[in-house]
């Protein structure tokens, strides 16, 4: 599903290279996690996968599907089934949840040759994804994240994902500020989600989300690479002795 | 979910859709090829008595245009703007155009000559009586429970080419008709109320007006009454090196009320074209005027090259206690716009609004707001204003608010919004506050902001492309002014948003 090889990426502004040559290679239905210390990169990598703008690829490829994932339009990788919840969501003030909602499925649609889907249909899919993320029917009809705390905007993005359905999802450290209920919630719905044919690259600081998503691998990235990978009790030892041996490797392979 | 709010969605939606099949930014720019018959070229005496000869008018409306054209002569044309204002030659414009066939004024409908019925037509206004709403988006269909219907009276260069729903609309008391027809069917009301709220000598535009102006609606709402349905004039110019100076006259009498819209286009040209129109508007007691305005005059090509240089004064005098007036205006067109919607509360307890999107891309220029003179007692005032600047243009809100030493326990409050798209624009706020008296309050809140790079990727992330994303985050920003104004006028204006920042981003 998504194949990264050897994958450099430079910041535009400063000449500082952050990813540092990263392989990974990730089959639907799998659920790979990605952890590591503050500035190891983690966020970059989802932003480049993504298509956000401000980065380099200074060399390496992306194949997602088959396709050059980095050379596709950032609306084309979402039409495409990648998606991204964001860690910090971002609110539009005036746009309405629904509206913003509806106009990002058609154009997906669209995009895709589909038909769009009518105000009836798609009504009746929302509400039934907002119930059982119990979000209520007022924040629904709030703008996009205004005024909404920071578990609503977390599971929000999770209301989005299921809505758009998308093959391949980048959670980037969905856990952060959010507690145990919140957390919970939010780990349903992605549980709920996943299937045979999805595939998850899950992003975090902490081992506690993957109490509740459980991963088939544990990638350690340290100083933009990885340097370890195992499966989800890697994740319990980091846990444990915290991110310090790992640095050393990083160091080591320079 | 409320069933009013499914619905809005629905034409947001249908909106964004709408946008991406307009092929050219600007949709108007066609011109009809019609014989057009002119008053020579340049302004002199001969001129005005002309225009007024033309419209067949009693010898007190030529004396009034006299007077306001030797003030005129005498005035100078203002320069306090943020405006790049090229010279203009007031000598080397036509001051009356009409189509040839207008000669004698059509008595109804049928005879009006099919090419203007199909400009109207084209331009998404059917000049016929069924039940159509003026200037809906082609293709749009929402439901419409209430089967609203919308009277237009449509100006095309110099004159009327007719009114729609005249007779069921004097059935129910009001008049609606042109102004050079009221001068000679109701020359009572207009003596009465023509410059009574902006005088002959206000300034030099509208100076220039009273003394040209050749046609423009008329509407009087009686004592009590409702008006049935919403009116609307549709301003259109044709004709080459042609200014439009048309005067608009609205009364509402005691506990009467009314929702009127206004709309404007014109074609493409090379040469600007001067616009200088008047409004008043008399409120008497407990009436209510609602007035909507979407301007979209061409507004020149990405050089600055044409377009329609748009000097207007407005002003809405609430005569009578408790009276009520709102002003909405959703400003996308004209290479310059000089335009500041005023109202003027007298009476006790009476309010005004102001709610404004003014949008400048490209080499527009448009220094836009609107004057709050509160004089009565306990009056109130509201200003949400919200500006948007794209690629090379330059925008400005100047507003009044005057709170007068016996308008006691007044407030205002004033909300100015600036949006930047690209870093070659430019947004500025000028506001006045004078407050006279120690028992009024006047609150001011101004934001400038960009589009955010982050709000843009966060749409393009889940699908939606570039230029809907901009479409999607202006018009949430633009929200609270695009809800003041009538369903119809709300879904065009939210099109024309989108149309008019086309390009301005990647």
């Amino acid at each position: 599903m998504l194949k990264i090889d050897d994958l450099r990426v430079s910041l535009e502004e400063e000449e500082k290279q952050i990813i540092k040559g990263l392989s990974l290679s990730i089959n639907p239905g799998e659920v790979h996690a990605i952890m590591g210390p503050n500035g190891s990169g983690k966020s970059t990598l989802s932003s480049v996968l993504a298509g956000k703008d401000g980065y380099i690829v200074d060399s390496g490829t992306v194949k997602y599907d088959g396709s050059d994932l980095l050379e596709t339009e950032v609306e084309k990788r979402a039409a495409l089934g990648v998606f991204m919840a964001f860690q910090y969501p971002i609110e539009i003030p005036g746009v309405g949840n629904m509206n913003f909602l509806r106009t990002a499925l058609n154009s997906q649609r669209k995009t895709r040759g589909q038909e769009e889907l009518n105000a009836a249909d798609f009504l009746k899919l929302v509400r039934s994804i907002a119930k059982d993320l119990e979000i209520s029917d007022e924040m629904m009809k709030r703008p996009v994240n205004v005024g909404a705390s920071g578990g609503e905007k977390k599971r929000n993005e999770i209301l989005q994902m299921c809505l758009l359905e998308p093959k391949f999802v980048i959670l980037d450290e969905t856990d952060s500020g959010l507690d145990v209920d919140a957390m919970k919630l939010v780990s349903k719905g992605v549980n709920s989600f996943s299937s045979s044919s999805r595939s998850f690259l899950v992003i975090t600081h902490y081992q506690r989300l993957l109490n509740y998503i459980v991963p088939d691998f544990v990638h350690i990235m340290v100083d933009g690479r990885i340097v370890k990978t195992g499966d989800k009790s890697l994740a319990l030892h980091v846990e444990e002795t915290g991110y310090k041996n790992f640095l050393q490797l990083g160091k080591e392979k320079h | 979910m409320t069933d009013n709010y499914e619905v809005r969605d629905v034409i947001d939606k249908e909106t964004l859709s709408t946008v991406k099949s307009v092929g050219d930014s600007y949709k108007y720019g066609f011109s009809t090829d019609i014989e057009t018959e002119y008053a020579p070229l340049g302004l002199n005496e001969d001129i005005v008595r002309l225009i007024s000869k033309k419209n067949n008018e009693p010898n007190w409306m030529l004396d009034w245009r006299l007077k306001a054209f030797n003030r005129w002569k005498k005035l100078k044309q203002p320069d306090w703007a943020l405006l790049k204002i090229p010279e203009i030659d007031f000598q080397n414009q036509y001051y009356y155009a009409r189509p040839a066939n207008m000669k004698e004024k059509p008595k109804s409908l049928d005879e009006v000559e099919p090419k203007l019925l199909e400009t109207y037509s084209k331009l998404g206004i059917p000049l016929t009586e069924q039940k159509k709403l003026a200037g809906v988006v082609e293709g749009v269909s929402i439901a419409d429970p209430e089967n609203r219907k919308v009277a237009v009276d449509a100006v095309f260069d110099s004159v009327s080419v007719g009114t729609t729903f005249k007779d069921e609309l004097k059935s129910a008391g009001v008049l609606f008709c042109s102004i050079s027809e009221a001068i000679q069917e109701y020359p009572d009301l207009v003596k009465k109320y023509l410059g009574s709220v902006v005088p002959i000598s206000d300034n030099f535009f509208a100076c220039l007006n009273a003394a040209v102006f050749s046609d423009g609606s008329f509407v009087y709402i009686p004592e009590g009454v409702r008006c049935p349905m919403e009116l609307s004039t549709y301003f259109r110019i044709n004709a080459e090196n042609t200014g439009q100076f048309e005067r608009t006259l609205i009364i509402a009498d005691n506990n009467a009320y009314v929702s009127y819209l206004e709309g404007c286009t014109a074609p493409q040209r090379d040469e600007s074209q001067l616009h200088a129109a008047v409004v008043e508007l008399v409120i008497l007691e407990k009436a209510e005027i609602k007035y909507s305005t979407v301007q979209n005059w061409f507004p020149g090509d990405e050089n600055g090259i044409g377009g329609i240089y748009n000097f207007v004064t407005k002003r809405a005098d609430c005569r009578g206690k408790n009276s009520k007036v709102m002003w909405t205006q959703v400003e996308t067109g004209s290479a310059i716009t000089w335009k500041y919607p005023s109202c003027v509360l007298k009476g006790d307890n009476s309010s005004g609004e102001f709610y404004s999107i003014a949008i400048t891309n490209n080499m527009q220029q448009a220094d836009t707001g609107t004057k709050m003179i509160h004089l009565g007692k306990n009056t109130k005032s509201r200003i949400v204003s919200k500006g948007i600047s794209a690629g090379k243009a330059q925008n400005t809100y100047r507003g009044l608010v005057q709170i007068g030493g016996r308008s006691q326990h007044s407030r205002n409050f004033t909300q100015c919004d600036s949006l930047l798209i690209g870093n070659k624009c430019g947004a500025h706020t000028v506001p006045y506050i004078e407050v006279n008296n120690s028992s009024a309050r006047a609150e001011h809140e101004a934001t400038t902001s960009k589009v955010d790079e982050d709000q843009l990727f966060y749409c393009m992330q889940r699908g939606i492309g570039e230029e809907d994303a901009v479409a999607l985050i202006v018009n949430g920003f633009c929200k609270e002014v695009l809800q003041a104004l009538p369903m119809e006028f709300a879904m065009e204006a939210q099109k024309l948003v989108a149309i008019s920042l086309e390009g301005s981003v990647g």
